[in-house]
């Protein structure tokens, strides 16, 4: 198993940092900060842009401005953004404000789509594995962005008025200025209930996904001998389910959520801008392609490369404890 | 589609029914078992219908209709459902919801196209010769779509979109769309190629001296027919979602031209203020992605009948 991991390290160490060649590749090959210069009337001189490109470093080989970057990177420092600003620590809070959500969907949707889709496999063609079928067809079928507008538009608006008070609020991560008066606990419960909302549209698309594939690991399980083995030296039923049946159907599921986190950190952009957060998404939207900022799309970019080459990690290395047998391959 | 469906298991079914007996026996093509295999599914049948409905009367009913989606009518901005002149209402300048739709489904349908068209050729080209020649070109090409995903697919589409100002419209967006959307389809026919490639017909048709390119496209290929075409419903789905994501972001269709993404993006702008500019266009994209996908599994559990239905 040790080997395993350190030869698991080493090649996701490995492709984060070619990860980095593509990403670095394909920001500097779109992305033009001039593009909002060239717009201008009367355009701006020639002389204008050389020195404007050579300010940002652009007028160097493509090599050197990678080296630049990566050297950067490797030591914890972004580069600066197009007014000359420090990419880093906006880089990092506005990833905490992300992470609040995407960590939250991603718990919340695992969480409900163990419980479904163990519940449907269970109850296959019953009222209750029909219901959630067309759930989550539908869920499956909407943008993510309609599905937070409507949870934002319609119920919060009924949950406050039957509660009295804002409970849910619908606009930005926190109450403005309240980390600045507030205790801490105050703090928490008031981003708490910003964060309700955008977790469970942004959770919903991914659960829909999951519980369906948690029903089939599911029923692939116990169609399998050794659950009719169990039923046959008289376990209990709830027994059969819980120890010998669900425990080998969370193994694939391992790999699926992996593979979602990608899915899931594009959602949270659509769902930052839906609930108006200022998180990473806004960042990547507003400063790096609004202003076509190369350095800004990079940090983007990279990190939530560095998050999903992670969660592969995990899954792969946890997927090895689970299964013994992939741990020979 | 006028190539047949390689048989891959069968043993040859006899032609005709010469013998005499006291029923018949027709023998039956796999194209026919699966095409009736899929006719004698309900939810992928409902799929289809409605799906038939929508779609031809997007195209059909601007003939008929009475406004145009360009016409602005003055006298009746944002009025609501059932108003006299406008069944579905009309948005903010007076330009009627109906046709907007019919001409958003329409664009829809060729962004759909389009990017079923790029992505399934590279996918399938890309597929075939790094499941069939394998060795370093296999390993090169795999690591290159591994690489791409290890990028969430969304911002990759939106940052280049954001550095083709000339590509907010149906064919940009599709075009930009179908770059991108071949990955896992590329995967996806290189393992069915990889155990392909090793069966009997393939050293059958070698030891009749077929080249590369017609074993590839006289067996492999149509020997994956089946796994091309469910990935092409799913990405279809995919592909109306990603688009209305798009252009919700702001680098999908603006202009004077529409899409059912940019429907529905205006109309989450508009949902307190106008709520059937949100609830109709947002529903009738539900319904047609529901659809789409419910063909989908439709199309695969006719083409194999022992998979257990799933879409993750």
């Amino acid at each position: 198993m040790l080997f395993f991991t350190i030869r698991r390290l080493i090649s996701s160490v490995l492709v984060l940092l070619s990860s980095s060649i593509a990403v670095f590749l394909l920001a500097s090959s779109t992305a033009d900060p001039t593009a909002p210069f060239r717009q201008r009337q009367p355009l701006p001189p020639p002389a204008f842009f050389k020195a404007f490109k050579h300010r940002l470093g652009l007028d160097k080989p493509l090599y050197l401005r990678y080296w630049d970057w990566i050297t950067g990177v490797l030591h914890g420092n972004f580069g600066k953004d197009i007014a000359g600003n420090a990419i880093t620590p906006t880089l990092m809070e506005r990833l905490g404000v992300t992470s609040r959500m995407v960590l939250g969907a991603m718990i919340l949707a695992l969480v409900m789509a163990i419980i479904v889709g163990v519940l449907t496999a269970v109850r296959q063609y019953k009222f209750s594995d029909y219901f959630f079928t067309v759930l989550c067809y539908m869920l499956i079928a909407l943008p993510v962005f309609w599905l937070g507008a409507l949870l934002k538009q319609f119920v919060a608006i009924e949950i406050n008025n039957l509660v009295g008070h804002n409970v849910l609020f619908t606009l930005g991560e926190e109450s403005a200025g309240i980390s600045q008066f507030g205790t801490t606990s105050q703090i928490w419960v008031d981003r708490l209930e910003h964060l309700v909302l955008p977790t469970i549209s942004l959770a919903a698309l991914t659960f829909a996904g999951w519980s369906r594939f948690q029903r089939a690991a599911m029923l692939d399980v116990l169609g399998s001998d050794f659950i009719r083995l169990a039923r046959a030296k008289g376990v209990p039923w709830r027994r059969v389910i819980f120890r010998h049946g669900v425990r080998n159907a969370l193994i694939p599921l391992t790999t699926v959520v992996a593979i979602g986190v990608g899915g899931i950190l594009g959602g949270a952009v659509l769902t930052e801008r839906v609930f108006v957060w200022h998180g990473m998404g806004e960042y990547l939207l507003q400063n790096g392609l609004g202003a076509q900022d190369v350095n800004v799309i990079l940090g983007w970019l990279i990190v939530a490369a560095f998050f999903i080459v992670t969660f592969n990690l995990i899954a792969d290395l946890l997927y090895a404890v689970l299964d013994p047998r992939i741990r020979l391959h | 589609m006028t190539t047949v469906v390689e048989p891959q298991h069968e043993a040859p079914a006899p032609a005709g029914t010469a013998v005499e007996r006291e029923f018949t026996v027709q023998a039956r093509s796999q194209r026919e078992q699966i095409i009736s295999r899929f006719l004698h599914n309900k939810q992928a049948m409902t799929g289809l219908i409605v799906f038939a409905i929508l779609v031809v009367g997007a195209f059909v009913g601007p003939l008929v209709y009475r406004w145009n989606y360009t016409d602005i009518d003055l006298s009746s901005k944002s009025v609501g459902i059932g108003s006299p002149h406008h069944i579905l209402g009309t948005q903010e300048l007076g330009r009627d919801l109906l046709a907007l739709l019919m001409r958003g489904v329409q664009r829809s349908a060729l962004i759909v196209a389009i990017v079923v068209g790029i992505a399934g050729c590279t996918g399938v080209l890309v597929g075939s010769i790094a499941g069939y020649y394998g060795r370093w070109i296999d390993n090169l090409l795999m690591r290159l779509v591994d690489l791409i995903l290890t990028l969430p697919g969304l911002i990759v589409i939106t940052v280049v979109a954001a550095s083709i100002p000339s590509a907010r419209s149906a064919i940009g967006v599709g075009i930009i769309l179908g770059a991108f959307g071949w990955l896992d389809l590329a995967r996806l026919i290189r393992a069915q190629f990889l155990s392909l490639r090793e069966r009997e017909f393939v050293e059958a048709a070698h030891a009749m001296g077929a080249s590369d390119r017609r074993i590839i496209f006289r067996h492999l290929i149509p020997n994956a027919l089946g796994s091309i075409i469910v990935w092409a419903t799913l990405a279809a789905a995919i592909a109306v979602l990603a688009e209305a994501a798009l252009t919700y972001l702001g680098y999908g269709i603006q202009g004077d031209d529409t899409s059912l993404g940019r429907l529905v993006s205006d109309g989450v702008a508009a949902a307190d203020s106008r709520p059937w500019l949100f609830y109709v266009p947002g529903l009738l994209l539900m319904i047609l992605v529901m659809c789409i996908n419910l063909i989908g599994d439709g199309i695969r559990d006719a083409f194999d009948p022992s998979h257990k239905r799933v879409r993750s």
